[in-house]
């Protein structure tokens, strides 16, 4: 029943792709000649103006660029011209460094909160002001005060992916069961062990949800940055493609920030599956 | 006269009320128990007697009075004082070797891991879940959750047993089952035991002494039943024994009836000399209470 039902899923998903190419593909293939120049004319017009080529890339030129991309994902022509996987790869450090940091403040911070009322109650109205701002807002700043675009990007990352992190970590250590830090008193287990033991697994599936929350966050983030501070990553890409004019490119481009993206989402995805515990 | 194992002295509990005033949910409660001594009290919800267990187990503070284990003043939780928990409370993401072998750890930090493991396994054989060693809680069933409870609570050999309705969440043949364990362990290890409950059929098959309480606010201890049936008494002819109904009809009107009149009716109640029964087959007669011991003769002590 289960497998028969995924065949079908597979069968209709791969339908409706077919059928959005096939509809993209008519829809930006040529309509034939259109008007008659000269040859030298025609050649300096290009397709759009003699065959009546739609301006968008169909399919097919799509994905023939793409297949150049794909064999050398590394090349590197100078600062205007490097592989997608070099730019990809900036864009992934950037996203590891600035989240690895916040997951560094989040975890301990969230730890702290949770467990004193004291700390939640006193930071409270720092993390509700702070928290709606949107992350590009602190790119000013960022380049001001850090005055390098690199680290700035970073920065930037790392206070988007903080909040959800931080949010989920504080209420999950809020919420453990009280008959189990209870179990950790009777037994007489210290602050330190119980914070191990008994709070950070009982907790685990709340971080790591809020962990999740804020890759796909940064990833979402940083291409924006990128497009903000330049010189590399796949953010810069996309703008210089948009710049250099080529459509096809930037499709590419937004294809593969999906797959990223996606990725990321299931590694985290798989990590919390494995600190989930059944009740 | 009896040693006093457990002493809990004229402890009162009291919370904020919400007029600024306070809600006092016991006063003055006197309490005492032998070493080896199998304790339960009786009352209805309300009347303080988690609250009670909590003070004794160190999860709670009384507001006035303390109490005395042992020869000590108990300060905070302990692993001389392990807690049966009504809803088992086991880890869910610790197998069951994992959850006893936690505490087994947290009494003796020093241990190999392969000593733990062969003492968490003793009182794993104990409460006859061999076998289920790797399982974790989610894959047991309610019975088989509440022995790993009870295996974690005994593996740190406590002093004294404390329980709070552990067997309520349970069917009545899981919690026949589970008395028999419980019974049959504390006789053989001679463990002094407290246990909260509803049911008047486990009190007079585990407890060697009953606590009446009546209802709160402001509950008192009424009077401490002495368990007349023998104690090799078994589970299948316990309710043949002549006093048996003495016994119970006892406890049953009490709940019933004198636990709400207790506080109108009885006015010279001394809660430091709370009177000792001992249903028989007539009437139940106050045999003792600790004044007169002090002053009489020792036959008249009740047991």
């Amino acid at each position: 029943m289960t497998s028969s039902l995924r065949l079908r899923a597979a069968i209709v998903s791969i339908a409706l792709f077919a059928a959005f190419l096939g509809i993209w593909h008519i829809s930006t293939r040529g309509t034939g000649t259109v008007a008659n120049m000269t040859p030298e004319y025609a050649k300096l017009m290009g397709l759009t103006a003699t065959a009546g080529k739609s301006a968008m890339p169909g399919p097919l030129d799509v994905g023939a660029k793409l297949w150049e991309h794909l064999k050398s994902p590394f090349y590197d022509n100078g600062p205007n011209d490097k592989g997608l996987g070099i730019q990809l790869g900036y864009s992934i450090a950037r996203v590891a460094l600035g989240y690895f940091l916040a997951v560094i403040v989040a975890i301990p911070l969230g730890f702290l909160i949770g467990m004193s009322p004291l700390f939640s109650k006193a930071l409270d109205p720092f993390i509700q002001v702070l928290k709606p701002i949107s992350p590009l807002a602190w790119m000013p700043l960022a380049l001001y005060t850090i005055k390098d675009s690199s680290i700035s990007a970073i920065f930037v990352i790392f206070i988007c992916s903080v909040w959800p992190m931080l949010l989920n970590t504080s209420f999950g250590v809020a919420a453990v069961r009280k008959e189990w830090i209870n179990v950790a008193r009777t037994l007489e287990v210290g602050t330190v062990r119980r914070a191990f033991t008994v709070i950070l697994p009982a907790a685990a599936p709340t971080i790591l949800t809020g962990m999740r929350i804020s890759i796909g966050i940064a990833w979402l983030v940083i291409v924006a940055a990128e497009m903000l501070v330049g010189g590399t990553g796949i953010g810069y890409f996309v703008w210089n493609e948009w710049n250099n004019l080529s459509i096809t490119n930037v499709i590419i481009a937004i294809l593969l920030i999906g797959i990223v993206g996606m990725l990321l989402d299931q590694i985290l995805a798989r990590f919390t599956r494995m600190v989930t515990f059944p009740e | 006269m009896t040693d006093k194992f457990i002493s809990i002295e004229g402890i009162a509990r009291r919370y904020p009320g919400a007029d600024g005033g306070q809600i006092s949910v016991f006063e003055d409660l006197w309490l005492s128990m032998a070493r080896g001594e199998f304790g339960c009290v009786i009352g209805h919800s309300g009347c303080g007697k988690t609250t009670v267990l909590n003070i004794l187990a160190g999860l709670d503070e009384p507001s006035e009075g303390a109490v005395i284990v042992d020869g000590q003043a108990i300060e905070g939780t302990s692993l001389d004082r392990a807690v049966i928990f009504q809803s088992h409370a086991l880890l869910p993401w610790r197998t069951v070797l994992g959850n006893v072998s936690y505490a087994v750890t947290s009494k003796w930090r020093d241990w190999d891991r392969a000593k733990v493991k062969a003492h968490a396994q003793k009182f794993i054989d104990l409460v006859g879940l061999t076998g289920s060693e790797h399982k974790r809680p989610s894959e047991l069933s309610g019975g088989m959750k509440q022995r790993v409870g009870i295996a974690r609570a005994l593996s740190i050999t406590p002093k004294i047993m404390l329980m709070d309705e552990p067997f309520s969440a349970l069917d009545a043949l899981t919690r026949g089952t589970l008395q028999d364990e419980v019974r049959r362990i504390c006789l053989e290890t001679g463990q002094t035991a407290f246990m909260i409950t509803h049911d008047v059929d486990e009190a007079i098959y585990l407890a060697d002494k009953i606590f009446l309480m009546t209802n709160g606010p402001g509950a008192v201890l009424a009077e401490i039943v002495e368990n007349p049936l023998p104690k090799d008494r078994g589970r299948i002819d316990l309710h043949r024994h002549p006093y048996y109904y003495a016994l119970r009809n006892h406890i049953v009107d009490f709940l019933v009836s004198r636990s709400k009149t207790f506080a109108a009716t009885v006015t010279n109640h001394d809660p430091r000399n709370v009177p000792i029964v001992r249903p028989g087959l007539s009437e139940p007669t106050i045999v003792a209470s600790p004044k007169m011991i002090e002053t009489d003769s020792p036959q008249t002590i009740a047991r």
